[in-house]
């Protein structure tokens, strides 16, 4: 039974002189390798040539502070609920007086983990969070030796202080956060 | 009309809500013939709590549409009426949801709720089991028009373990029926008239009743919240599990839902039905006792019976995994009875859980996790 017209008979008639030593074969090979030489490059030298990040790329997160610094995270627990891969936990603690310079709202994020071997970067914590807190940025999860590298706390995650460290928290900020 | 024959009253009134009929007893109000229907055409309530009498008729989130007011008297009724104050007539014809008028009326009521109430659902411990907020979702609309500033007040203690946040507080009354009914002299009521109307404990006097904590369970919202819950977890992060105790107290039911978190006990509530309310148990509802609500929050003071059945369309359920299986740990079997190496122990690395919050009287601070790191 025949399904498609692509099929072709197998050539078996012996080879001739000049097809068994394979010359024209080889001729024409390096002609297409050659070629390349002369084509534009398909590579990058990657750490000192970067490619532009997509608009929508979806990187490393980042706990996010409001224009006074404060922390913007209350631990309501919403990205940890929308987490497809349970890689988030966090524990709630109650702001003291005297530390609302530190804590935007009366609740915050004591301790505030994620797990970046099970975090799949879906970006839904992202999308969940009432209070613009977390946000997914520009960088990917550096590489480790271990396992415990990648349980990343909350210190890993905040963003730098945009006041008393102005130039790394533009760093930090990207250029997603701009837009 | 005073040639009108007394008819003899039926023993069964035959009431239509939605073009469902159902017969119910004389005296049946509007929203309990409904909710023996059950399902969308219960009308909400936020201040009706059929266990605490003369509740009900304040918040007007009930609100029906009566079409024939009776099988004597069919004229409809001009105005909507609140349904849980409103007794039922025979052959009386009402409209829910199938009403354009009511879902308006009602879309406007929770506008009017939401006025002064804050947006802080991220904080509130509420989250997750408030009513205003089911409410807001399935009936409000999506943004407010209000534009001046909101009414706040100062947050307040009513005795060593309930807080009142009254700035959430939509003035239904329940918690002052709950202290008229349930507690020996009530000390705690609504203050002050209108706008500036505040539940309060005249002078933040303590409430030292055994019963005062059943005011959190009634609370729609979360204006009285426990303090030893608080900031503790999410109610969609811990599990509920029915459980009982034999209280000491005669008045107490000791049959109660425990809120845990792997076995630690954060939570300690009476049980709810379907309406938000606190079941009964051989006909009394299961108030329970501040002893077994604040106190016992181990799990060895509890018999557990079971896990809790929470409606699948509740946040609470999000994340359980309800029967589920494990699989057969073959590794050992399958490497000669070692176990296989661990690569890495989360418990080991993670900070979380380094400290055991459940057990802590109020809410912890930064001060709780300064001691751990000593």
């Amino acid at each position: 039974m025949q399904l498609t017209n692509k099929a072709k008979q197998v050539d078996r008639r012996p080879m001739t002189f000049l097809e068994s030593i394979y010359l024209w074969n080889i001729i024409k090979g390096m002609g297409i390798t050659i070629s390349h030489l002369f084509k534009r490059k398909a590579t990058i030298k990657y750490p000192e040539q970067k490619r532009p990040f997509s608009q929508v790329f979806r990187g490393l997160h980042v706990l996010n502070r409001d224009a006074e610094g404060r922390e913007n995270c209350t631990a309501c627990g919403l990205c940890a609920v929308a987490c497809p891969a349970e890689a988030i936990t966090m524990e709630a603690a109650e702001r003291l007086p005297g530390e609302e310079d530190l804590y935007r709202e009366e609740k915050y994020a004591a301790k505030y983990e994620i797990n970046m071997l099970r975090c799949i970067f879906c970006g839904l914590c992202e999308e969940a969070c009432p209070k613009d807190a977390i946000y997914l940025s520009e960088t990917f999860a550096p590489a480790n030796y271990g396992r415990k590298g990648f349980i990343y706390k909350k210190e890993d995650l905040l963003i730098p202080h945009p006041i008393n460290e102005k130039e790394a928290y533009e760093k930090a900020l990207g250029n997603k956060a701009k837009r | 009309m005073a040639d009108e024959v007394k008819k003899e009253v039926p023993a069964r009134f035959k009431v239509t809500i939605d073009n469902i009929t159902i017969e119910v007893a004389p005296g049946t109000t509007i929203l309990n013939a409904a909710r023996q229907i059950g399902g969308d055409v219960t009308p909400p309530a936020m201040c009706y709590y059929s266990k605490l009498q003369g509740s009900g008729g304040k918040c007007r989130t009930c609100l029906v549409e009566v079409e024939a007011g009776s099988a004597a008297d069919p004229r409809p009724m001009p105005k909507l009426v609140a349904s849980c104050r409103t007794a039922v007539m025979d052959g009386m014809v009402l409209k829910n949801i199938t009403s354009e008028r009511v879902l308006d009326a009602r879309a406007g009521v929770v506008e009017f709720l939401l006025l002064n109430h804050p947006l802080d659902c991220p904080i509130c411990d509420q989250a997750g089991e408030c009513h205003l907020q089911d409410l807001g979702y399935e009936h409000g609309k999506e943004g407010t028009r209000y534009e001046f500033k909101r009414r706040t007040f100062e947050k307040e203690d009513i005795g060593p373990y309930i807080q009142l946040h009254m700035t959430r507080c939509i003035l239904c009354y329940r918690c002052t029926y709950v202290a008229d009914q349930l507690t020996d002299n009530r000390v705690h009521g609504v203050l002050e008239r209108r706008d500036h109307a505040e539940i309060s404990t005249y002078i933040s006097k303590a409430i030292d009743s055994d019963f005062s904590g059943n005011m959190i369970d009634v609370c729609p919202v979360g204006a009285l919240t426990d303090k030893t819950f608080r900031f503790k977890n999410r109610v969609w992060f811990t599990k509920p599990v029915d459980a009982h105790r034999d209280c000491e107290n005669p008045k107490c039911c000791g049959k109660v839902t425990l809120w845990q978190r792997g076995d630690d006990v954060l939570r300690v509530t009476a049980r709810k039905d379907q309406w938000g309310e606190v079941q009964s148990f051989d006909g009394k509802p299961g108030w329970i006792c501040n002893t077994c609500r604040f106190d016992k929050k181990h799990s060895n003071d509890w018999v557990v019976e079971g896990p809790t059945k929470v409606s699948r369309h509740s946040v609470i359920s999000q994340g359980h995994y309800i029967d589920m299986q494990m699989p057969k740990e073959i590794m050992p079997e399958v490497m000669g009875g070692r176990a296989p190496k661990l690569l890495m122990d989360i418990q080991d690395i993670s900070e979380v859980n380094s400290v055991d919050i459940g057990l802590l009287p109020g809410p912890a601070t930064s001060k709780t996790f300064e001691k751990k790191e000593q």
